[in-house]
């Protein structure tokens, strides 16, 4: 399931040779720092205490750990898979007490290993203007290149943020996704650790993508990184994140919060290409706020994992702010991706477009919810949905649950929905070209996302057509 | 070398309907053989066939390429060992480029580790499409998704100008044609007859045959080569039909 997501590709050989375990590996675990196994007070005390935080921040966690033992599992709506999370045989916090350095040959070597195995930090040198490296539950490298820093770009772990730029942080901090909005989402706040904290001043056009990568290297283990993003007036920046876990044999929990604040006139691209091995259960809560003509655009790969359960939204709440989200989805034998949109409409003349498209294969199963809401007082308003399954074999399941509350005069909505089969036909089709059927499997899948993927950087795209083709192997019989 | 195609039998896999009967055969290199005949006779089988299609099940018989018997090859195989299919209803492939799809064929052809080149590709690509009267924004557009029947049947000459085959099974290309799309794609056709390379021509009209003029006509009817000659045949049929010729069977069965 985990492949590296971070080849280099100029290295064609190796991507010929490369196996789809390469995020398969570990090495052992030696923490300074763990809060052990379960989830109490004194869990949160233990992690508050490590990283020296100060009491407000104590008593948000207090707080957010009571509304998450409050919250009942959401499955009424949502994957009966969930009961399967022991909360209390999960460790909440594994990490060694180092500051993540800003220097790459500083990082432990162990750590340096894993990452080095995973093409980082060569990807730094190569197309990005910042990188940062978490390691179970906090970031053991962060650089960004001087520039930025010298035109007052901020981008550090979450503690790092929350300790030297309160002034900003706290302005923001949970404010787009409150403490209570899921159960999730108050766990994630409870005892978070980790993710990035980015600002990027006035005007400030940042070039190159920054990016952030996230490794689960113990077992039992969950991380809970939480991101906050704040794109100030008429400036633009974009952010990507990868991820990978060892394939343990027990149930790995990953519970991110993901906040984004797009001032005035500021543009903010956020880019996930998510390949957890398959015994990670991933529940995450993302949303953005967009101001007057803001454009969030989030590009949303989910690729592995057990159970994905997210939702990127954007909250568009300024004239003319505009929201985006582009999501690929490919579920295999195991796998449920149940992803989705949601786009709440709050001033005039804004705008969104949700573009979905989801394969499943083998006994995989993709889930669309989406969320599209206008109410009755907006003027000028529009969305654009499209949603597209691909069903590679009988066994494979997709569901649709769109809701949509468009109200009001002068507000426009469309949607459009498909599932669709790749035929016995177009298969033999390409087979009598001479493209053996795994190979025919594969382009047509990814002809099936193509336009898609050409909307990702480079980079990216020519992996995720790879790691499709890696999926697509052995789903023909 | 040839295209030798024995006593052939097959039948629908999921009704166990028999549709070939003992079919007899053979392909020379440098030669083009027509195959007619009424509706129902076989013809678009007999091309599906001798593609692998997995609707079918050869039950009898041999087709040996060049001496090799292919009917335990998988479609790609017989593809690689240079048979090729023009198919009469070509399939769409949304998302996927006909420059990708073809380059995909081609490489497909490759040993392991060995690239295509993308100049000398795409030189090519444009030379045959010029032939073909083809605008180039068809190396963009996704494989024959929203072409008209024409242009769909052009997109299968195409392919087949760039793969090459020993030998090329045309089945129907001219229905869905107009005439000067149909003189077209006979150009293309006979560009590409050579002694190295073997022609099964299948039609239910004479008309093609009047641009792809072949050496051999054969009439195919209830799954068997019942009737072969020259080329006039082929008018013949035209001005008379088959009844002739199914009458012939009949009188037969009873002697």
């Amino acid at each position: 399931m985990s492949t590296e997501l971070l080849e280099p590709i100029a290295d064609q050989a190796t991507q010929l040779n490369i196996d789809r375990t390469a995020g398969n590996f570990s090495y052992p675990e030696s923490h300074a720092f763990d809060a052990g196994t379960g989830l109490t007070h004194a869990t949160i005390d233990y992690i508050s205490d490590v990283k020296n935080e100060p009491d407000w921040i104590r008593e948000f966690r207090h707080k957010a750990l009571d509304v998450f033992f409050s919250k009942p599992m959401p499955t009424h709506w949502a994957s009966k898979d969930l009961e399967n999370i022991i909360f209390q045989k999960i460790r909440y916090y594994l990490a060694n007490g180092q500051k993540p350095t800003r220097s790459w040959e500083e990082v432990p070597d162990d750590v340096k290993r894993t990452f080095e195995r995973l093409g980082i930090p060569e990807q730094e040198r190569k197309f990005l203007a910042g990188v940062e490296a978490q390691f179970d539950s906090e970031a053991v490298y962060s650089n960004m290149k001087k520039a930025l820093g010298d035109e007052g770009v901020i981008f550090v772990g979450s503690t790092e943020g929350l300790k030297e730029h309160p002034e900003i942080f706290r302005k923001w901090f949970g404010k787009v996704i409150p403490t209570g909005d899921n159960k999730f989402s108050a766990l994630n706040a409870a005892v978070f650790s980790g993710g990035s904290f980015i600002y990027v001043p006035k005007g400030v056009k940042v070039k190159h993508p920054l990016q952030a990568y996230f490794r689960i290297n113990a077992e039992n283990f969950g991380q809970f990184e939480r991101t906050l993003i704040i794109a100030d007036e008429g400036s633009e920046v974009m952010y990507m994140e990868g991820c990978t876990a060892p394939k343990f044999e027990t149930a790995t929990l990953h519970s991110a919060v993901v906040e984004l604040v797009a001032m005035k006139g500021a543009k903010l691209q956020y880019i996930t290409v998510q390949n957890w091995s398959a015994n990670v259960f991933n529940l995450v809560t993302k949303r953005a706020i967009a101001h007057e003509e803001a454009e969030v655009k989030w590009i949303d790969c989910n690729i592995g994992s057990r159970l994905t359960m997210k939702y990127p939204g954007v909250v568009l709440k300024g004239r003319k702010a505009r929201g985006e989200v582009i999501s690929i989805a490919l579920a295999g034998d195991g796998q449920h991706q149940d992803t989705g949109a949601k786009m709440i409409h709050a001033a005039d003349e804004t705008t969104s477009n949700i573009v979905s498209k989801s394969i499943s294969l083998g006994k995989g199963r993709s889930t669309y919810r989406g969320l599209v809401h206008i109410p009755k007082h907006l003027k000028g308003c529009r969305n654009n949905t499209e949603c597209d399954a691909l069903l590679i074999n009988p066994t494979s399941r997709t569901d649709t649950y769109p809701a949509i509350s468009v109200r009001g005069t002068g507000n426009a909505c469309q949607h459009e929905a498909s599932v669709s089969q790749i035929s016995a036909e177009q298969i033999f089709y390409m087979q009598q070209r001479g493209l053996t059927k795994a190979q025919a499997m594969s382009l047509s899948v990814n002809g099936f996302v193509n336009d898609l993927v050409r909307q990702f950087p480079m980079e990216y795209s020519v992996e995720l057509k790879r790691l499709i083709d890696l999926e697509m192997e052995g789903s023909v019989g | 070398m040839s295209l030798e195609i024995k006593h052939l039998h097959a039948r629908v896999t999921a009704t166990g309907a028999e549709i070939l009967r003992g079919l007899d055969l053979t392909i020379e290199k440098g030669k083009v053989h027509a195959i007619m005949g009424p509706n129902g006779s076989g013809k678009s089988t007999l091309s599906k066939v001798l593609g692998g299609h997995p609707d079918y099940e050869v039950t009898e018989g041999e087709v040996l390429l060049d001496g090799v018997n292919i009917l335990g090859m998988e479609p790609d195989q017989r593809s690689r060992a240079g048979v090729f299919l023009a198919f009469q209803y070509p399939m769409e492939i949304p998302g996927v480029s006909n420059a990708n799809f073809i380059r995909a064929a081609l490489q497909a052809r490759l040993p392991e580790g060995e690239e295509l080149e993308a100049t000398d590709y795409y030189a090519r690509l444009y030379e045959k499409m010029d032939m073909l009267e083809m605008d180039r924004k068809f190396t963009a557009r996704s494989v024959n998704e929203g072409f008209s029947g024409g242009e769909k049947k052009r997109n299968e000459i195409l392919q087949m100008l760039m793969l090459e085959p020993k030998y090329a099974i045309l089945d129907e290309t001219d229905s869905g044609l107009d005439i000067d799309a149909l003189k077209i794609v006979s150009n293309g056709v006979n560009a590409m007859r050579s002694a190295e390379r073997g022609f099964l021509v299948i039609t239910h009209y004479q008309r093609l045959l009047d641009y792809i003029v072949p050496d051999i006509v054969h009439v195919l009817v209830g799954g068997r080569i019942e009737h072969t000659g020259g080329k006039e045949l082929a008018l013949e049929l035209e001005a008379k039909g088959y009844d002739w010729i199914k009458d012939e069977v009949a009188q037969a069965a009873k002697a």
